[in-house]
């Protein structure tokens, strides 16, 4: 019989409880980002809480917990709720823990309004009066609430179109008018230059249409103001469960559930409504609400940017490395070089790429091409641009060492049955190698993508900001902004969940962030594994 | 950083200028000998493969290149379309001319010296592309596009190779859906697709069984009258079957080279009887 130590029992034990130890977590890491940051954007109940001191509470129940009390009966026995109380503008504190035991009465009022507006977070209360202007149009919380659903509608219509006026046709004039301006100021650096020719033509020229432009856009601003205030004339008057009274705009109201009256149908269309928001709208208040869709937009930019720099460059150099260096002692160090440039610490290349790219190169870039923008940095301030190559550079290690394997990988048959024919190493290279290589390579692009969509740190210093007011593409020649400064979802995590001043609030967030990073890793991952497999069917090579 | 240029990744050549291309007396049997070995050292880095190989290969006929493993047999063959070259740290002393051109001169091409000398690989290695695209690479390649003549080479070299009525309906799915036979035989019309005059066989059976080696044997015997070919097998009666002179290798040297019939019948080395009775080997 063989004795224990010997036979393979233990290790395959050992080997699964491994295994095992890692899924679970990271099943457990995935469920609790999933439960936190999903469940955030279902509709809850509002429940009206009084206590024994008189005060009258409205809001969500957010958590409940025990009373920790070391050392006496009752420790943990006891228990608090936190409530979410909104109104933030009213009371200065939108959450608070109650103690169990201080509350009289809890209720689930019908009349109890979820609104979620553009300042100040969520009012949570009654409606009272509705007014159109000097008139008042409906009173009562029934009525107004009737009258008010399609307003909140009409509102977000409103938005739009002053969206569009604002970012359209007066940025369009701005965008104009700043480019009359860097007109002049580059007949300024110019004639300084050249004192002996005559500038007052051209100079007449600017102004004139700086003038017409200017005309453009004052009536343009005329229009805006009209429009606003036509929006804002209808106003709803709430009062919070402790009596208190407050106006808002329609304008300023971006959705209002009746969170104690909603089906389940309907709290899944507010949830979808949510979701689609958080998804694809703008961010508000300093990013704890609204969307992220700036976000998203930057990250997936920026690791397409930085594949399309990093890849071609990995390949060139593998295939150097690989095909026509001399395997010797030099190429293997720099191998050794290239496989530890690997692991240097992300914020290292962050430093080097702030202080070559934006200061050295940028900054060069700005005093040849755009001196009339001076002191105003172009590219000599962090942008997506600066932030790609930065990431590029951490990863091209990445994809030097997976190009260099799939390369090597490549059996030496295969180069042979070209070269035999007559074909040239380039030839070889290019038809046979470089394809059988493909899947290989895509493995690298795939490493590479992952680890540079989740950098951060790098980031922080080379062009992501909390706000970027313009995506890095737009309507306005040449479209694609490269100097621009961008949002990253990364980063945005940080932002919201660390810097933000309201902490509370922002956490579901974080998490809700945090599954959409790991989506957008997955999906471009997922599109790299389906593109090499479909490479790896059609390049397969011989079973034996 | 040390590199090779992009096609003279050679081997370092010490050019030997007592080499005479005279007859030599052992192994004369063609008027104009396709290629002609004269005085062949090869060195691995320090380890000498080939010592003193000289011999002439005739034009349309069979040469076959047996011995025991490790005899130097396959890397004799190798140096004959420069397959050497893409191995590191190889010297190769002497000369050999293919058509009475010195392919190992200094400026040399290597890729006209593959067009002429086709090879056929041990383990068969069709490219991972079409059947077509197999057969047409090596024009491809040349930079013939015209799909009328790809065609026509196409069907020509897949007859040649006596694989066409296998495969004429499937052009275009992958090579690497044959079998193993079948792929040898695509190889082989690879190589003759660009018309080579001389092609080499790096033991083309050993990874087949006896009906595919059969075919391949016939189809040696059909394009023996077109192409000079030279075969390294470790099959001597494969040897003996298809080839019309055998050449006997033994620690990289040349022992014995003569008319098949005559090795195998009347081996004049020691070494040469006791390999063919099997007293080792």
């Amino acid at each position: 019989m063989t004795r224990f130590s010997e036979r393979g029992d233990a290790a395959i034990w050992l080997t699964g409880t491994g295994l095992g130890i890692s899924l679970l977590m990271i099943a457990g890491m995935i469920a609790i980002i999933l439960v936190n940051g999903l469940g955030f954007f279902w509709p809850r109940p509002i429940e009206r809480i009084t206590l024994d001191d008189g005060t009258v509470l409205m809001g969500e129940i957010v958590a409940r917990e025990g009373i920790p009390r070391p050392g006496t009966s009752d420790h943990l026995r006891q228990f608090r709720i936190q409530m979410k109380l909104g109104n933030r503008d009213l009371s200065g504190a939108d959450f608070r823990w109650i103690d169990e035991r201080a509350i009289l009465r809890r209720e689930r009022p019908e009349d109890a309004l979820y609104i979620e507006r553009r300042e100040y977070g969520p009012f949570i209360g009654a409606a009272a009066r509705l007014t159109d202007g000097e008139r008042e149009v409906a009173s009562g919380s029934e009525a107004v609430w009737q009258a008010l659903a399609p307003l909140v509608a009409k509102a977000g219509r409103d938005r739009a179109r002053i969206r569009r006026l604002e970012r359209d046709a007066i940025g369009g004039v701005n965008y104009q008018i700043e480019r009359e301006r860097l007109r002049l100021r580059a007949i300024e650096l110019e004639s300084r230059r050249r004192p002996d020719r005559d500038f007052t033509a051209e100079r007449a020229a600017i102004e004139r249409r700086t003038a017409a432009l200017q005309a453009r856009y004052a009536d343009l601003e005329q229009e805006l103001a009209g429009a606003v205030e036509e929006a804002a004339r209808t106003r709803v008057t709430l009062v919070t469960a402790g009596g208190e009274e407050k106006e808002l705009a329609t304008l300023d109201i971006f959705r209002a559930c009746p969170a104690n009256r909603l089906t389940t149908a309907g709290r899944a269309r507010v949830y979808a409504s949510r979701l689609w928001e958080f998804v694809s709208g703008d961010p508000r208040e300093s990013n704890t609400e609204g969307g992220i869709f700036p976000a998203i937009f930057g990250t997936v930019m920026m690791v397409l940017i930085m594949s399309g720099l990093a890849v071609p460059f990995g390949v060139l150099a593998a295939l150097y490395l690989r095909e026509y260096a001399r395997q010797g002692v030099l190429v293997r160090m720099v191998r050794v070089a290239v496989n530890n440039l690997a692991g240097v610490p992300s914020i290292v290349f962050g430093v080097f790429g702030l202080g070559f790219f934006v200061y050295l190169v940028g900054g060069t870039i700005d005093q040849v091409f755009y001196a009339e923008r001076l002191p105003a940095p172009t590219f000599g301030t962090g942008g997506i641009l600066w932030a790609s190559l930065t990431l590029g550079l951490l990863t091209v290690p990445v994809v030097i060492v997976a190009a260099e394997e799939a390369l090597a990988a490549v059996p030496r048959s295969m180069r042979e049955a070209s070269l035999a024919t007559g074909a040239t190493k380039f030839q070889t290279i290019l038809r046979v190698v470089l394809p059988a290589a493909a899947p290989g390579i895509l493995t690298g692009l795939i490493l590479a993508m992952a680890r540079g969509a989740g950098e951060v740190a790098p980031l922080m210093i080379t062009g992501v900001v909390k706000l970027a007011p313009d995506l890095p593409v737009d309507g306005f020649f040449p479209f694609l902004h490269l100097d621009r400064k961008f949002m990253h979802l990364g980063f945005h995590i940080y932002d919201v969940g660390f810097q933000s001043p309201n902490v509370e609030a922002a956490k579901p967030m974080v998490y809700a962030t945090s599954i959409l990073l790991l989506l957008v890793v997955l999906l471009l991952n997922l599109t790299a594994i389906i593109v090499r497999n479909r490479l790896r069917r059609k390049y397969q090579t011989s079973a034996f | 950083m040390a590199h090779t240029t992009a096609e003279s990744e050679g081997p370092r050549l010490r050019l030997r200028t007592d080499v005479e291309f005279a007859r030599p007396r052992r192994g004369q049997a063609d008027a104009s000998p396709a290629v002609e070995l004269r005085g062949v050292n090869l060195f691995y880095g320090r380890n000498q493969a080939l010592f003193d190989i000289s011999m002439d290969i005739g034009a349309k006929r069979v040469t076959a290149f047996i011995g025991p493993s490790g005899c130097g047999k396959s890397t004799l063959l190798r140096c004959l379309n420069r397959m050497n070259d893409l191995i590191d740290d190889v010297t190769i002393e002497g000369a050999i001319r293919v058509q009475g051109q010195d392919i190992y001169a200094r400026g040399a091409d290597v890729i006209e010296v593959r067009r002429r000398v086709g090879m056929v690989f041990q383990k068969s290695n069709p490219l991972p592309k079409s059947i077509y695209e197999n057969v047409v690479y090596g024009l491809r390649i040349a930079g013939i596009r015209a799909k009328a003549v790809l065609d026509e080479a196409c069907e020509r070299s897949l007859r040649g190779a006596a694989l066409w009525d296998e495969v004429k309906d499937r052009l275009h799915q992958s090579g690497l859906s044959l079998s193993g036979g079948q792929q040898q035989r695509l190889c082989i019309a690879r190589a003759i697709a660009v018309e080579p005059e001389i092609v080499l066989m790096d033991e083309p059976c050993s990874a087949l069984d006896p009906i595919a080696t059969s075919k391949i044997e016939e189809l040696i015997d059909e394009i023996k009258s077109t192409y000079t070919l030279v075969i390294v097998t470790h099959n001597l009666q494969q040897a003996a079957r298809v080839s019309d002179r055998t050449a006997f290798f033994w620690l990289g040297r040349l022992v014995e080279y003569s008319d098949t019939a005559e090795l195998f019948t009347k081996p004049k080395e020691k070494h040469t009887e006791d390999y063919i009775t099997g007293r080792f080997g």
